[in-house]
């Protein structure tokens, strides 16, 4: 079992990346995962080139919510808006590395979710809107 | 058009009254009623069901009582003038008899077969709802509903430009009582009380807030979707006008639940649903409503539905109810004291035996409700996490979540121990 909970993801988890405020963000989106109540606000700061800048995230909720958001902001700063659009559903399941079950998959996606919604003002859950990626 | 009047509660079909012989509560015993129970989970693990005031399993006795109407009798109820309409009939209104039974009710007539509570509160919503509540009228609830009994409420104020009053609690998970005769004493057209909650296992004292109410002049309503699963409940005793609850709480398939209401309501009550067998006659410019309580049951019922629950019925009552609490409350009294002891453990709701049912709602420092669920899972026991259609109550208890265990009849003090190994296991992957 304790491949659900992977120290990698309780290390995630306990100590977030690129956690807090972002000051002068300029792209700023906040979403929540009703089933957990976990809850994401992703911000970025995107410069003239659309190159992000940088990124941090304020969340709370489960582990699986805030590790898989930690970890998919690590892969955001350096790359342009354009280059985020690799960072699918299946990017960031494939990141954790774990099996996530139907029930569990909105807190696997939230993150994903608010960067999408950050950057684009995308507000749907990822793959939803991708025909052939479930 | 031939509806089966009055009580017909005698009417008995096959399997239901089986367990009648045996009315101890043998835990191992009661086990071997519920297939369910023999299957392994989580690769191999045995099954731990703790999410039952969710939904409770189903005992052979009403499997069987269910598959017997299909395989031997199946007609529409209340239509056919041939024998096999008569027999489906008759076990249908036998139903009704039992269920009428179980909660002591005056008249069969006075229960209405429904999906479940919600159905059966917001019949009540619209049907009485909508003709008894004017503008300014108040409207009392308490933080511990269900959403089933808040959100009806909640909408009808609004429609109506009527108050929704919510009673809070105490610290102890308590309604609070100074706070409900205040209220009530400042004028209450309808008081809708949660009769146990969900969410905490509160018992709260309906007899007595009921009184309170009625001395008023207020309607009466109690949601008894966790009570009548978990406990003796009697109408009259209570004093209530309207009493909902589901029958899959208590061991009977989804789709059954009633709505008990007094007979002097339920006739100046206009009708909820239009259509079939609700009607008297019907001429093109107007119709007639038939007579409780097909009045209120629009449409073809869920009738096997219906009669699985009259043999739910049978099988708790075979037991005793007063014996299903009790051994409800002997597990809550060996894991309750022994969650309290875990350090970093946040138990909502009462602390002491008295006035509760078998429900433990608790929070573990530092882990989510759904990560303690999902380790739960994986040691193959099945709690909820979450709301628990409570955000209300959640936001008073300043959470979004918790991890609830409920227990039922057939739970045993071995699950309970599994419980508290999983807690442990969450706590330790967490560290």
């Amino acid at each position: 079992m304790d491949d659900l909970y992977r120290d990698y993801i309780l290390d995630h988890y306990k100590n977030p990346r690129n956690a807090g405020e972002l000051p002068g963000a300029t792209h700023r989106y906040h979403d929540t995962n009703p089933l957990c109540g976990d809850e994401i606000t992703m911000m970025l700061k995107v410069n003239d080139a659309s190159v992000v800048e940088d990124v941090r995230f304020i969340g709370r909720g489960c582990a699986i919510s805030q590790a898989s958001t930690s970890i998919l902001t690590e892969e955001v700063k350096g790359r342009t808006l354009d280059e985020l659009r690799v960072l699918d559903r299946d990017h960031v399941l494939g990141n954790l590395g774990i099996p996530i079950s139907p029930a569990r998959i909105k807190c696997a996606l939230l993150g994903l979710k608010a960067l999408k919604g950050s950057a684009w003002g995308l507000t749907a859950w990822p793959g939803e809107e991708e025909p052939g990626s479930r | 058009m031939s509806a089966v009047k009055g009580d017909v509660g005698g009417v008995v079909g096959r399997g239901p009254r089986e367990l009648a012989a045996d009315p101890s509560l043998d835990v191992g015993r009661i086990r071997a009623d519920f297939p369910v129970l023999r299957r392994t989970v989580a690769g191999g693990k045995r099954l731990v069901y703790l999410d039952n005031a969710a939904t409770s399993q189903k005992p052979h006795q009403v499997l069987d009582a269910m598959d017997t109407v299909y395989r031997e009798h199946n007609a529409n109820i209340h239509r056919g003038v041939y024998e096999m309409s008569e027999v489906t009939t008759a076990l249908f209104e036998g139903a009704r008899g039992r269920v009428a039974a179980f909660i002591n009710a005056p008249h069969s007539r006075e229960v209405i077969f429904c999906r479940n509570a919600t159905e059966g509160i917001n019949l009540v919503a619209y049907a009485w709802g909508r003709d008894n509540v004017k503008r300014g009228d108040r409207l009392i609830v308490s933080i511990l509903e269900h959403h089933s009994n808040f959100v009806p409420w909640q909408q009808l104020a609004a429609e109506a430009g009527a108050e929704l009053v919510v009673i809070d609690i105490d610290e102890g998970g308590r309604l609070r009582r100074d706070q409900f005769e205040a209220e009530v004493a400042k004028g209450a057209r309808l008081v809708a009380i949660t009769h146990t909650s969900n969410g905490l296992g509160t018992v709260n004292p309906v007899k007595e807030l009921t009184a309170i109410a009625k001395a008023a002049g207020a309607t009466v309503l109690i949601d008894a979707a966790q009570a009548v699963p978990h406990t003796a409940v009697d109408v009259q005793d209570i004093g209530c006008d309207f009493l909902a609850f589901s029958g899959h709480k208590m061991l009977a398939p989804p789709g059954s639940g009633a709505l008990w209401g007094r007979t002097e309501i339920l006739e100046r009550m206009r009708p909820f649903l239009y259509g079939g067998d609700m009607i008297s006659r019907v001429a093109v410019d107007t119709t007639t409503w038939n007579e409780l309580p097909w009045k209120f049951e629009a449409g073809t019922s869920a009738y096997v539905d219906a009669i699985g629950l009259g043999a739910a019925v049978d099988y708790l009552t075979a037991v005793g109810m007063e014996r299903v609490h009790a051994h409800e409350l002997e597990l809550v009294a060996y894991v309750l004291p022994r969650l309290l002891e875990i350090p970093g453990i946040v138990v909502y709701g009462p602390h002491t035996l008295e006035a509760r049912v078998g429900v433990i709602s608790f929070g573990l420092e530092g882990i989510h409700p759904h990560d303690v669920a999902t380790i739960f899972d994986r040691e193959g026991v099945c709690v909820r996490a979450g709301h628990h259609c409570n955000q209300p109550l959640m936001t008073r208890l300043g959470c979004v979540a918790t991890t609830r265990a409920s227990f039922y009849l057939y739970n045993t003090i071995e699950e309970c121990d599994v419980l508290l190994g999983a807690v442990a296991k969450a706590q330790r992957i967490f560290a």
